[in-house]
């Protein structure tokens, strides 16, 4: 009876949004949806932390947007498409939810990614790495926040072969994620005047490494790019430092580490790691403090993924939008966060591209020696700082079908 | 008795989704009550436990999703097509499997079924670890729209009823008596004269078969197969269902599908919980309720009703 | 100078003993399985996680009680072992009488609580653990670390004298006796059920040492075991369930099968065990080492 009785005001409410073009709420609340990996590889890097993240840009807003509560859900979508895509059907729904946030795993996203856009609704993506998002797979209320494969590859890559790292070996997690990261970050290898030598590609969750580890080491390749990512990279790493083969000359590039596996694996290990990020929590007073707060919030005490900070960032301006717009319908929000320019502790004088993809500068960082680490977390230093109009792919290129060419 | 059970069940999933149940999540349920019937088809009724029927689940899901979205036939004939690939597979499966029994036969369908994973992993089409996504819901018989879930519903209604009454003629027909003497005593059945080799495969097949039609139907309501469908811990997931509800009885995997999958449902948001609470459940009823929920509920009205211990039936 | 399948000889060399050394945590996870199946009957699916905890216990110590490595080799088996003796006393015991089929599913669902409550406990990106022996020799035809070679060696004595306990002493012979028929044993004046009970911590406590084995060369995480239990499931099977022999063998040997399918087709190297496994059990049906129960 109450899900009827719901039925009809959400239709009532479509009805005057689309209707009579007057600003409305659906539902008195704006409801913001966090889906993450709770439980599993990514837990750390997302789970529970973003979902803190979204709470506390909640707060941050005044609890209240256009005169009308907001409510933060979250769920675990154990990295299955499946699971993710049921999730957000029923919440949709049953339970009229404005916005989806966060979705690592891009199998997951790109299946959000039809649901929002069939059934309108916001997709903050902060999570998901690949940059079908806003390519083929785009959509007009998708926005791509925080980072995608080819910035990483961009960043990671270009950089590397400039510093006269110009033979590479990758080790490739057998699906289609780490294809996309070999693909991307090979192409920027052979622009900058290098070579690949060579692929092997490994199934996921694979434990042993030695083996490609080897086969990498003979092909006497100045880089080892990493193209897997969570605990294949961090096993990858780690073999590596045990097969002596950052001591026998050969650098190790990882196409997608967080600071947790940093952390997880040990500056001994982890030393001389060439990454790219969008956040350092450690970059300025604006980024110490907000991190600061996170971590005491946080009952782990570890400073925010730049996931988690991408979260926040994306709750933020959505709740500005929605302010602005004075509407919670997804087209016309979306429409108002495009317009707006975003500007954070995270991200200064962003901006939101048509297919969705936001602009942001990408930080090209090197994991400290043990010894130069002064502090806690004190694990990168910054190489350098890629602004955001080269960072990400031209818009031209992405196969996009909003964008008119 | 079954048959007011029976009739009680049918009107309360005709009237459900109108009194304010998620039709999404029914029909999910009975795509995999459809998954435990099939299993329980082998387990409950020949003996035969298969830690592999996530093949034909996955490989009828990836067949009818990629005719649905790249052919755009309609839905039942995609459907028709992925049970029967389902059903080759099965054929191809069974023959190596039935060879051998008990904890072999476990481990063979388990590689077989890790075989076909690989296969779904390497072959283009599946789309690796994205699946195939937004899978279109084509109409029914090229004019009913399914696009909306109550349409949908009640072809899944229907599919789900067909699919029970099938597996409930084929058990109380002859040949099922004749699975039932082969799961009591092998060497007895042969001896009778029966080629139980053959008649092991062909349930084998139909178990396939079914399980490759909850497969199918499952990508029409989702929109999605990935390869969650075709990994082993799905061939996992099957076996707790049934072993919920009760293995060998004709409610008992339906019961169990709604359970686990609203379990998962409504748990989610509890993360690491979900499996501690699932592996408590398999615990507990191992140890304390090996007939699962049906099959304790029916011992118990068989002790009731039948106070003389003469003959009792075993449970269907 | 000549190439052997396309690449180096030496290449092939280093393949070869890396395929080894993996061999070496097959087949000390697939001796405890095929000990507790042989003695016990029991399809022990735990086994994975308690390779899990046994890696945590070690991780554990080091840091929090200040307890290293080697100490850990020790003690990490034993406090395993006692929490196996715990899930045998109060649960698995109760299932002898049954199926088999019992055992493996009341196991599977203590993976399911275990794996869970680790992950509650210590989150999912897995925690590193110290190398104890850094560094190691140039063989010309690769570099072996020390740790890998201590690997090899260590798991080889440890299969070696368990072996050689239940197939050539008197214990073993009890053991051995107390399985088939344990009314007649039991006649003899021996403790079946304690003998059954130790069996099984012995079965766990070798699944914990290959756990802190691994800690050093993997990333200590709650999901470390479920990743290897369905391959040593394949391993004993194709050696012959409850075969001590059969494990060990097959261990190294598909060890080395599956590195040699890293050189030459990758994607395939989780595949490949499976394909052999269905390929023996169409050919031999009780496994290369069993005899038909």
């Amino acid at each position: 009876m109450k899900q009827t009785i719901s039925m009809l005001s959400t239709a009532a409410a479509f009805v005057f949004a689309t209707g009579a073009a007057t600003a409305q709420i659906s539902d008195d609340t704006v409801k913001i949806g966090v889906m993450n990996d709770q439980s599993g590889l990514y837990a750390d890097i997302t789970g529970p932390g973003s979902v803190l993240a979204a709470r506390m840009a909640v707060e941050d807003f005044g609890g209240k947007v256009a005169g009308k509560s907001i409510e933060v859900l979250f769920a675990d979508h154990q990295n299955k498409p499946d699971i993710g895509a049921n999730v957000v059907r029923q919440w949709i729904d049953t339970q009229q939810v404005d916005a989806i946030a966060d979705v690592p795993t891009s199998s997951v996203a790109l299946a959000v990614q039809e649901i929002t856009r069939e059934k309108n609704r916001m997709f903050l993506m902060s999570g998901p790495a690949s940059s079908d998002l806003t390519g083929k797979a785009c959509s007009e209320t998708g926005i791509h926040w925080t980072y995608d494969t080819y910035a990483l590859a961009n960043g990671t890559g270009k950089a590397l072969v400039k510093q006269g790292g110009d033979s590479w070996f990758f080790l490739t997690a057998d699906y289609a994620f780490g294809h996309a990261l070999e693909r991307d970050t090979s192409k920027f290898v052979q622009e900058g005047g290098g070579k690949v030598l060579g692929v092997v590609r490994h199934p996921l969750s694979t434990a042993d490494f030695s083996s490609f580890l080897l086969q990498a080491q003979a092909s006497k390749a100045k880089i080892i790019g990493l193209a897997n990512a969570g605990g294949d990279t961090i096993n990858s790493i780690k073999q590596a430092s045990e097969f002596g083969i950052v001591a026998g000359g050969q650098r190790l590039a990882g196409l997608l580490v967080f600071i947790n596996d940093v952390h997880a694996l040990g500056l001994k290990t982890a030393q001389g790691l060439v990454i790219s990020e969008s956040f350092y929590w450690d970059l300025n007073d604006e980024t110490r403090a907000f991190s600061k707060r996170f971590a005491e919030k946080n009952k782990g005490n570890m400073v925010p993924s730049m996931i988690q900070a991408g979260v926040y960032g994306a709750v933020s301006h959505y709740l500005k939008a929605v302010q602005a717009a004075g509407t919670d319908e997804a087209k016309a929000v979306a429409k108002k966060m495009k317009e707006l320019p975003i500007n954070d502790f995270m991200t200064k004088n962003g901006s939101i591209r048509e297919d969705g993809r936001v602009l942001r500068d990408m930080h090209l960082l090197q994991v400290k020696k043990p010894e130069e680490s002064k502090y806690k977390y004190d694990y990168y230093k910054v190489l350098t700082t890629v602004p955001g109009t080269e960072a990400f792919r031209p818009l031209a290129q992405g196969g996009c079908p909003l964008v008119k060419s | 008795m079954n048959r007011f059970v029976a009739f009680g069940l049918l009107a309360l999933l005709l009237v459900a989704p109108w009194i304010g149940v998620y039709p999404v999540f029914i029909m999910k349920a009975l795509c995999f009550g459809m998954f435990a019937i099939a299993f329980n088809l082998l387990i409950g009724y020949v003996g035969l436990l298969s830690f592999g029927h996530a093949m034909f689940f996955g490989s009828a899901s990836y067949i009818t999703g990629h005719i649905l979205k790249v052919w755009g036939w309609s839905a039942e004939l995609s459907i028709i097509a992925g049970v029967l690939a389902a059903t080759i597979l099965g054929v191809a499966a069974g023959w190596i499997a039935i060879r051998r029994q008990g904890i072999y036969f476990a481990m063979i369908t388990l590689a077989l079924s890790q075989m076909v994973y690989f296969f779904c992993v390497q072959a283009p089409f599946t789309g690796g670890e994205d699946g195939i996504q937004s899978i279109p819901r084509q109409p029914l018989f090229g004019i009913i729209d399914l696009k909306s879930d109550m349409t949908l519903y009640y072809f899944v209604v229907a599919i789900a009823v067909g699919a029970f009454l099938l597996v409930y003629r084929i058990i109380h027909s002859p040949f099922g008596q004749v699975l039932k003497a082969i799961r009591e005593n092998e060497a007895r059945a042969t001896s009778l004269g029966y080629n139980v080799d053959r008649y092991k495969l062909l349930a084998f097949v139909l178990s396939a078969a079914l399980a490759g039609l909850a497969g199918s139907t499952k990508v029409l309501v989702m929109q999605l197969a990935s390869l969650t469908d075709v990994f082993w811990p799905m061939s996992g997931e099957v076996i707790l269902m049934t072993l919920v509800g009760g293995i060998g009885t004709i409610f008992g995997p339906v019961l169990g599908a709604f359970i686990v999958i609203a379990m998962q449902n409504y748990l989610a948001g509890i993360g690491e919980w979900v499996l501690v609470i699932q592996g408590v459940v398999f615990v507990i009823i191992v140890l304390a309720f090996r007939r699962g929920i049906v099959g304790e509920l029916m011992a118990l009205w068989d002790r009731r009703n039948k106070p003389a211990p003469t003959a009792v039936q075993p449970a269907e | 100078m000549f190439e052997l399948l396309g690449i180096p000889p030496q290449a092939l060399f280093g393949q070869l003993l890396l395929g080894l050394i993996n061999g070496a945590f097959y087949a000390m996870l697939s001796l405890g399985l095929a000990v507790i199946f042989g003695l016990l009957n029991v399809i022990n699916f735990t086994h994975g996680a308690q390779y899990m905890m046994g890696a945590f216990v070690a991780w554990f110590g080091l840091q929090f009680l200040g307890i290293n490595y080697w100490v850990a080799l020790i003690v990490s088996p034993i406090v395993v072992a006692i929490s196996g003796v715990i899930l045998e006393q109060l649960f698995l015991k109760r299932l002898y009488h049954l199926d088999h089929l019992y055992g493996l599913l009341l196991t599977f669902g203590f993976v399911l609580i275990f794996e869970g409550m680790f992950r509650y406990g210590f989150g999912s990106s897995g925690q590193p653990y110290e190398n104890p022996l850094p560094g190691g020799v140039n063989l010309g035809f690769m570099f072996l670390p020390w740790y890998r070679g201590w690997v090899v060696v260590a798991s080889l004595i440890i299969c070696l004298a368990t072996w050689f306990i239940i197939e050539k002493t008197k214990l073993g012979a009890y053991l051995r006796a107390g399985t088939e028929n344990p009314t007649l044993v039991r006649a003899f004046g021996i403790n079946v059920p304690r003998m059954i009970t130790l069996t099984y911590a012995f079965g766990v406590g070798l699944a914990a040492f290959a756990g802190v084995m691994a800690a050093p060369i993997y990333q200590v995480n709650p999901t470390m075991g479920s990743n290897l239990i369905i391959v040593v499931f394949a391993v004993v099977v194709i050696g012959g369930m409850g075969s001590i022999m059969g494990s060990i063998v097959t261990g190294f040997g598909l060890g080395v099968i599956e590195g040699l399918t890293k050189v030459f087709y990758p994607q395939a190297s989780a595949t490949v065990i499976f394909v052999i496994m269905t390929i023996v059990l169409l050919v031999r049906p009780a496994g290369l080492f069993g005899t038909q129960r």
